[in-house]
């Protein structure tokens, strides 16, 4: 895979992950292009297309899109399942996820991608498996925190 | 106000819940306009920093939220100049959350050549080294993510290691896997499995599933560089793939997709199996087909589900086993199954499988096993281009048309095209215009279909009819006399249509200016009545199409004196003589003169009917080939459709005698103005060649060229009636060359000039060449005159100068150009040094733009003396004892330019097993590496 994109049905990107190096400004542009594109198309239609020398294949979950590109070679159902399985893993961890989650957890949604995806390629398929790995990092932070005054949360201090 | 705010906040946040960023993204949310939000950040962007520069320490919790709020403003599309520093304190802190948002802000913002990479590396390097499998994960997924080649010659080495241990955690083990995959990726000279090759291998009968799932990428990847290394891997998939196949739903656990048995894991080994061919030993092979068949049994079972995920997982399955089976293209059984399969899919409900089995039965289409199964399906992908309402899906529908076709079913496919072009979405116009245009060709048995198909394309998408397909249907009427009749007499009836395309009257014109006179004894297509139709269109046309029309008409006058006066006084009007355009003003002005001062006899030679062209590859199949898309993979059968359906250019005919009548100003198109040293070298021999033998093959001027990189002297070309020689000498930026023209005939060549062109950059500041002496323009018989050339090479390059050499022999023109073998290495200075000093400033040109690699098969035996000779004839300094690895040859050496002296490293690495070389190139200038890297890998 060379990257994920995930925006709204505003077009607002929610997340994006590249497994390619590129220049901020070639992101930038291939994400208006491809969130263009994508949001140009009907419902029904086919889930995938081609672009450029790569594959899009895309789904929309509720508001967001989600966006793969893929080399010519890869398998367009296979990359569809990874995009689902990635909103079942948000899914389990937000307990029904929704757009805000991700925006207010965006360092979340990055998280439990790298463990799912590393380098564009799956690293681990198995849910269990996955969350297992967040939540244990999720409690090595509890151990590590202490309380904080109401003030110092807000950034009043 | 607040509390709207707070209703914008999710109701649970998880884990540390930072308060201050959430308050700060709601407020972002809450902006009303860009400028506001602009605002909001530019407040925010203020008080971080002056908590960065504040005296007061910050403690890591306040660090980790202000690095996480500049990640969030970048994320939003803002640039973000500072914070790194920060960032790179928190990877040092031993509180978890603090360590991981350090290496998210790093993965996502740094890039490779920051000032920053040797305290990131170090940090790396710590929680590499903790036994902390947390820690090493988080550090090996910075890695993955970052993947500079810093990161490569840091932890290329280590991250094997990592991988095979006996004692590293699974969880680690696919971090390592993935990260090492990435690396090798951005730099496949630094990752070398060397002596852990069978330890990765063997990782495929790993008891974790997720640890094969991730290994097998890296597997898949290096097979595909290094198939002889990796080659136990088939067993090894073979016998895995096969436990999966082969277990019950439940078997895998939580590796079981919706019933699926390990969809992700499966798809990758039948992935990693497309990087072999078929299984040599037979019980391995047995053991894959029978995969293969209870693959395909199983997409004839009832669904376990009725989700998607369960069909889309399962069907995935079955489309990597067909794309195995394709690759094979060696089990007919298989094959014609896998096609009954895809054929089911095409009618599917689900648009993705309707869409996936076009594009998966057009490879099958072009396997001579299966062309004939697919064939079956024609009505149904008919019926798909005409209904199907997603774009995508009937441009998938028309690639498959293109690849099932064949002289049997060539008219349906083309006239169900050519309908559909009527409707067709403007983005895949042109590319259906060029494959009807193809194929009408391809399979064209009367010529007269042919014409009709291309002058059907005009009138249905005239817009989108480039010249090359206009131009072809030119060439094929003129090479082909018996439809030159047929041609003249659809072309004017095409342009009695009140509006016509302006493609339609180019085309007109040029036929009627040829072959009118066929038509001209109906007394309803009279000379008079073509012309007065040609040039009622006239008024509307553009400048070119203008200027082709009075090409036309002067040919008319040439065919029909009758209408000499009426089209002198067109051409005598203010309109065409005073034209404001030159070129248009320039033809009347000619053609005008022309018709009143010369004899019948020289209008009819100046103006005779256009030889026919030199048989070559359509222009419009290279357009195609240009193009991207599955559709255009079997467009280089269309040599073989032509030999099948004989000569389309009539070349076995007439085109023995195309030099001549060489008449080139008869080309009022320049249709002939092919690429220079193609077009040329043909011409310059068929005289003789049609006398001695059919074809003596002749290399082309760049194969000449190739032979000349490692040496300075030998024989640039020869034909039947030229030899040249060459010899040269180079010193410093300076050069020298002595061409030698041998006339190998008994008669004279006259007229003979050479000139040399330095074509775009070259001329105006990279070379610099004059001819010392002019040569006389007479060579006799036997005889060879010599000419002198001076280089100056001011600064890199990478094109060669070209040689034209123009002579008339027993009256023909003979026109030839070449490429002079100037080629960078020339002006290089060979450089000794010890291995200390090699492998120094091997590292001081590591930017990755100054490095050029090549890997590739040897094209000749790999004897060690040879190499050697080539090398030194490559002008730098052959090195000893440098390189450990004693096959290894390495060399140095500096190129002189005028503007300036570029140093480069080279170094070859034969891989005599594998019949492979690795060429590594580094030079203080990227072009250079890279010049040098093309130029070398094409000598061993």
């Amino acid at each position: 895979m060379q990257f994920m994109l995930l925006f709204s049905r505003q077009g607002k990107l929610r997340l994006q992950k590249w497994y390619v190096p590129l220049s901020d400004t070639q992101k930038k542009k291939i994400s208006r292009e491809v969130i263009q594109i994508v949001l140009a198309r009907k419902p029904k239609m086919c889930s995938f297309l081609e672009w450029r020398d790569l594959k899009i294949v895309y789904k929309r979950y509720a508001s967001l899109y989600f966006c793969c590109a893929v080399e010519d070679q890869e398998n367009e159902l296979i990359t569809l399942e990874i995009i689902h399985r990635y909103v079942e893993l948000l899914d389990k961890y937000f307990g029904s996820v929704c757009e805000l989650d991700i925006i207010f957890n965006f360092e979340k949604a990055y998280y439990i991608l790298d463990e799912f995806i590393l380098g564009g390629e799956a690293q681990e398929t198995s849910k269990k498996n996955v969350l297992k790995a967040i939540e244990q990092a999720d409690m090595l932070q509890e151990e590590a925190e202490t309380p904080r005054s109401v003030l110092e949360e807000i950034g009043l201090t | 106000e607040e509390a709207e705010k707070r209703a914008n906040m999710p109701a649970v946040s998880k884990g540390d819940g930072m308060r201050g960023l959430a308050v700060f993204i709601s407020d972002i949310r809450n902006c009303k306009s860009k400028e506001a939000e602009i605002k909001r950040i530019n407040k925010e962007l203020a008080n971080i920093r002056s908590k960065f520069k504040g005296d007061k320490a910050l403690d890591g919790y306040s660090k980790k939220k202000y690095v996480c709020k500049l990640l969030f403003i970048f994320l939003l599309g803002h640039d973000i100049d500072f914070g790194h520093m920060e960032a790179v304190n928190l990877l040092s802190s031993n509180k978890y959350t603090e360590k991981q948002i350090g290496y998210l802000f790093i993965s996502v913002l740094v890039n490779s050549n920051s000032e920053l990479i040797r305290l990131i590396n170090n940090a790396i390097k710590n929680d590499l080294s903790s036994r902390n499998p947390t820690f090493m994960c988080l550090a090996l997924h910075c890695i993955a993510n970052v993947g500079s080649r810093e990161m490569a010659e840091a932890f290329a080495g280590e991250i094997p290691r990592i991988l095979v241990a006996g004692d590293t955690m699974d969880s680690v083990k696919q971090s390592a896997a993935l990260c090492l995959l990435r690396l090798y990726k951005t730099s496949p000279d630094l990752v070398l499995m060397g002596e852990w090759t069978s330890r990765v291998v063997h990782l495929l009968n790993d008891q974790h599933m997720g640890v094969v799932t991730a290994a097998i990428s890296l597997i898949t990847c290096l097979s595909q560089k290094n198939p002889d290394e990796f080659k136990t891997c088939v067993s090894l998939a073979v016998s895995r793939l096969s436990r999966i196949v082969s277990s019950a739903s439940t078997d895998l656990q939580d590796y079981t997709y919706y019933f699926v048995p390990a969809p992700w894991l499966s798809c990758k080994l039948l992935r990693l199996l497309q990087c072999y061919p078929p299984p040599e030993d037979g019980a391995v092979k047995g053991r894959l087909v029978e995969c293969l068949e209870t693959i395909l049994n199983k997409a004839q079972e009832p669904p376990k589900s009725k989700k998607v995920q369960h069909s889309n997982a399962k069907n995935a399955i079955l489309f990597e086993a067909i794309s195995l089976i394709i690759h094979y293209d060696s089990e007919p059984n298989l094959l014609v199954r896998a096609c009954n399969q895809l054929g089911q899919f095409l009618q599917h409900r689900e648009t993705n499988l309707r869409y996936l089995a076009l594009e998966s039965m057009c490879t099958l289409a072009s396997s001579e096993f299966s062309h004939e199964a697919v064939k079956t399906h024609i009505e149904t992908v008919i019926n798909a281009l005409k209904t199907e309402r997603d774009v995508s899906v009937r441009q998938r529908a028309a690639d498959l048309l293109y690849a099932m076709c064949d002289r049997s079913n060539a008219k349906q496919i083309v006239a169900e095209m050519l309908s559909y072009l009527e409707t067709a979405d403007y983005s895949i116009r042109e590319e259906m215009v060029l494959k009807v245009a193809i194929l009408a060709e391809k399979y064209a048995v009367d010529y007269s279909w042919y014409v009709d198909t291309i002058l059907n394309l005009i009138r249905i998408a005239g817009d989108y009819v480039s010249e090359e397909v206009w131009y072809r249907v030119i060439q094929i009427v003129i090479n082909r006399d018996d439809v030159q009749g047929y041609a003249a007499k659809t072309v004017f009836e095409a342009l009695q249509a009140p509006a016509c395309h302006e493609n339609m009257v180019k085309v007109g014109g040029y036929i009627l200016g040829e072959f009118g006179n066929l038509i001209a004894g109906d007394p309803r297509s009279s000379p008079l009545v073509q012309f007065n139709l040609l040039h009622s269109k006239f008024h509307l046309c553009s400048v070119p199409t203008r200027a082709l029309l009075l090409s036309a008409y002067i040919k008319f006058i040439n065919l029909f004196p009758e209408t000499k006066s009426t089209i002198q006084e067109v051409l005598r009007s203010d309109s065409q003589i005073r034209n404001s355009d030159v070129e248009l003003q320039q033809r009347a002005v000619e053609y005008l003169k022309l018709s009143s001062i010369a004899s019948t006899d020289v209008l009819a030679t100046v103006l005779e009917e256009m030889p026919p062209f030199p048989e070559r590859e359509s222009s419009i199949l290279a357009k195609l080939k240009k193009k991207k898309g599955p559709g255009a993979v079997s467009v280089n059968e269309l040599e073989e459709g032509k030999r099948e359906g004989g000569e389309l250019n009539g070349g076995g005919e007439r085109g023995g005698d195309s030099s001549s009548t060489p008449s080139p100003s008869a080309d009022l198109l320049g249709l002939r103005a092919g690429p220079p040293v193609t077009a040329a070298a043909p011409s310059a021999g068929s005289l003789l060649v049609d006398v001695f033998s059919e074809a003596v093959k002749q290399p082309s001027p760049t194969a000449f060229l190739r032979l000349f990189v490692c040496k300075n002297n030998g024989v640039l070309f020869e034909n039947q009636l030229l030899q040249i020689g060459i010899k040269s000498e180079y010193r410093q930026n300076l050069g020298r060359m002595y061409l030698f023209y041998g006339n190998k005939t008994s008669v004279q060549f006259v007229t003979f000039t050479t000139t040399v062109t330095c074509p775009g950059e070259l001329q105006s500041h990279i070379l610099h060449i004059h001819t010392w002496n002019s040569l006389e323009p007479l060579i006799e018989g036997g005889a060879q005159v010599q000419q002198v050339i001076n280089i100056e090479c001011l600064t890199d390059f990478s094109d060669a100068p070209l040689l034209n050499i123009k002579f008339r022999y027993g009256g023909a023109l003979q026109n030839l150009t070449l490429k002079l073998p100037v080629t960078i290495n020339k002006f290089f200075q060979p450089t000794e040094m010890a291995s200390h000093d090699f492998f120094q400033r091997w590292k001081q040109l590591s930017l990755p733009q100054q490095e050029a690699q090549k890997i590739f098969k040897a094209n000749h035996a790999m004897d060690t003396e040879v190499l050697k000779a080539k090398l030194l004839g490559l002008g730098m300094a052959l090195l000893e004892n440098v390189d450990p690895n004693p096959e290894n040859f390495v060399c140095a050496g500096v190129i002189q330019t005028k503007a300036q002296q570029v140093g480069s490293l080279l170094r070859l690495e034969p891989n005599a097993q594998a019949q492979m070389y690795r060429l590594t190139v580094r030079s203080s200038k990227d072009t250079v590496s890279k010049r040098l890297c093309e130029l070398l890998a094409e000598q061993f």
